[in-house]
């Protein structure tokens, strides 16, 4: 009998030595899983991928790039028609307004981001290994979170000082001129990377919550950018009332160096923002924590 | 140890797993076996928490997957399904995994090193072939030197070379005092490696059994001798316990005697033989008998299929 004969007699009583591993027992009882250590898998996750490094300069680069254009390529006469649309052009430019031209764009890139670093688990399996070793589930996606959320707004942050700083020599003569200085210049580009950090970690909770990196990014898009537009098929008096807390719009009261009158306050719109972020979060820690991976 | 009671899985008014108890214990290689869709890999999913069960429980060395502060150091396990990010190097992947763990690098590359996996621990995993990804997989189930290891299907996508590999590394660690669990849709392959067998088919349990009883149940395969002296060689090789038959003139099939006893009273009495071979039992066909009412996706000449095969 060839199936059997090969086989050793098993031993049921032999003592279980787990010296003979290749590792010795003194690494055994130092093992243990901890909020600290799923955030420094997410960390290493992060920045081993090389969509990770590509979407990021993407971000960066439209950031820069456009607001630095959008700068140069000023003239009072045509106003601010010839920018792209977004919530970094609204009506009256400033020269703030015009440096953060790129947000819109670099929103979209680094909601990408998010969601990839999310939904790309699920589509390339990699959340079954994910899972096993953090069976808790929920520090998974609150590392990442923590992990995407200032890294984007420190990277933001830059970028929209630099496309400022560039851009600066661009409006230089103009009546709309600021420098870093002046009030509020500060405080709005700083908002812009707040904003873009929050945006990251949205894609993150969008990415877990729908599981499919398609779908994610689709409803990123949607709720960004067609959403608005969408809303202002609305009852006009319906439309004023609701359209500040969108969260496109809501996010962008928080860098907007001047506060419209139909728009949020910045503190205001971060309060709003943020709570669309943490309500997305909890429905993916939600789904993440009761269905089966 | 893995421990399940009454496992149920439904999906909708599918039921996946059926009240599925089973001890997967150490020391030993359970071979988990069952035709494809027979609920297998829904049971290894829920064994380390991935999937819920709807009813029953499953606990890993006494407690349930996800309530141990070190999992990776209880079970390893590698799933049938791809479960790494692709634009990841392989020792990449293991550092992710072993962050979460606070496993140091050195133990990274020993697993790698012990899957065969050096010189292409920093290519993507992409670009791995199955083999290279079993192997992969195979190391992170060791990553965190588990007391068991679960392994579903491993060999698939192996060479005979990587094959061979893969039974010698599971029957060491079971001798080293590990509970070494493999699934398999292959009984022969199971029977080279395995002491006990869980035989499951449309999730229920069909068997549960160590591999000696199966190949005895299964029919015992005697052996065959083929001699001209076969009716004298017949009544010097009976005994109680021994039944003989005879199939042609010159042959004869003998149960309950080895071919070393054969052997040895054939050359006492001077009885020639030109022929003395032990009769495998077809597992496979044993097997495939115990699981023919479940198997799930049935070919329609599918009897005649088997008893060929």
């Amino acid at each position: 009998m060839p199936a059997t004969a090969l086989r050793r007699k098993q031993r049921p009583d032999q003592p279980r030595t787990l010296s003979a591993a290749p590792d010795p027992q003194t690494s055994r009882a130092s093992y243990k899983v901890t909020g600290i250590r799923v955030l420094r898998s997410e960390w290493a996750k992060f920045w081993t991928l090389r969509s990770t490094w590509i979407t990021l300069a993407v971000a960066v680069v439209l950031l820069v790039l456009f607001g630095a254009i959008a700068s140069y390529t000023y003239s009072p006469d045509a106003i601010a028609s010839d920018g792209p649309p977004g919530p970094g052009s609204g009506g009256d430019s400033d020269a703030v307004s015009l440096a953060l031209t790129g947000v819109t764009f670099a929103s979209l890139a680094i909601g990408v981001l998010g969601v990839l670093l999310a939904a790309g688990e699920y589509s390339t399996g990699m959340i079954r290994s994910s899972l096993a070793a953090v069976p808790r589930r929920l520090p998974v996606l609150w590392s990442k979170a923590a992990v995407i959320g200032p890294i984007a707004l420190v990277l933001t942050t830059l970028g929209a000082l630099a496309a400022f700083q560039l851009g600066t020599p661009g409006l230089d003569g103009e009546k709309i001129s600021l420098a870093l200085s002046d009030d509020g210049v500060l405080r709005s580009l700083a908002g812009a990377g707040l904003y873009l950090g929050l945006v990251a970690i949205f894609g993150v909770a969008l990415g877990i919550l729908l599981r499919s990196s398609a779908g994610a990014i689709a409803a990123l898009v949607g709720v960004l950018l067609i959403l608005p537009g969408l809303a202002s098929l609305l009852p006009d008096s319906w439309y004023d009332t609701l359209s500040p807390y969108f969260p496109s719009n809501a996010g962008s009261a928080i860098y907007a160096l001047h506060e419209s009158s139909d728009a949020l306050s910045p503190g205001a719109g971060l309060a709003v923002f943020a709570g669309w972020v943490a309500l997305t979060l909890i429905g993916a820690a939600y789904r993440l924590r009761k269905t089966d991976a | 140890m893995i421990e399940a009671r009454e496992l149920t899985k439904r999906y909708g008014d599918k039921t996946v797993v059926d009240h599925l108890s089973f001890t997967v214990k150490p020391g030993e290689v359970t071979g988990f076996l069952g035709p494809n869709g027979a609920g297998k890999s829904t049971t290894m999913r829920m064994i380390i928490g991935l999937d819920s069960p709807t009813a029953g429980s499953v606990t890993v060395n006494g407690r349930s997957y996800s309530r141990h502060s070190a999992p990776l150091q209880e079970i390893g396990t590698l799933l049938e399904a791809k479960s790494v990010h692709p634009g990841r190097s392989a020792v990449n992947h293991l550092m992710a995994l072993a962050h979460t763990h606070g496993i140091p690098r050195s133990r990274v590359e020993e697993v790698i090193e012990l899957a065969g996996l050096t010189s292409v621990a920093t290519k993507r995993v992409g670009a791995f072939s199955l083999g290279m990804g079993q192997r992969l997989g195979i190391a992170s189930a060791l990553l965190g030197d588990p007391g068991i290891i679960m392994l579903d299907e491993p060999v698939n996508g192996l060479d005979p070379e990587g094959v061979l590999w893969v039974r010698n590394l599971l029957r060491r660690l079971a001798e080293e005092g590990r509970a070494v669990m493999l699934s398999s849709h292959l009984m022969s392959e199971t029977a080279l490696i395995a002491d006990h067998l869980v035989i499951i088919g449309r999730g229920r349990l069909l068997a549960d059994t160590t591999v000696e009883d199966f190949t005895q149940e299964a029919g015992g395969g005697g052996v065959k001798v083929a001699s001209t002296e076969a009716v004298r060689l017949r009544s010097l090789l009976a005994g109680p316990d021994v039944t003989i038959t005879s199939s042609s003139e010159e042959e004869l099939l003998v149960t309950g005697r080895d071919t070393r006893q054969i052997g040895a009273i054939a050359a006492q009495h001077g009885v020639a033989l030109y022929e003395l071979t032990p009769q495998s039992v077809s597992l496979e066909a044993a097997f495939m008998d115990l699981t023919r009412d479940a198997v799930e996706y049935q070919s329609a000449p599918a009897d005649t299929e088997r008893k060929a095969a």
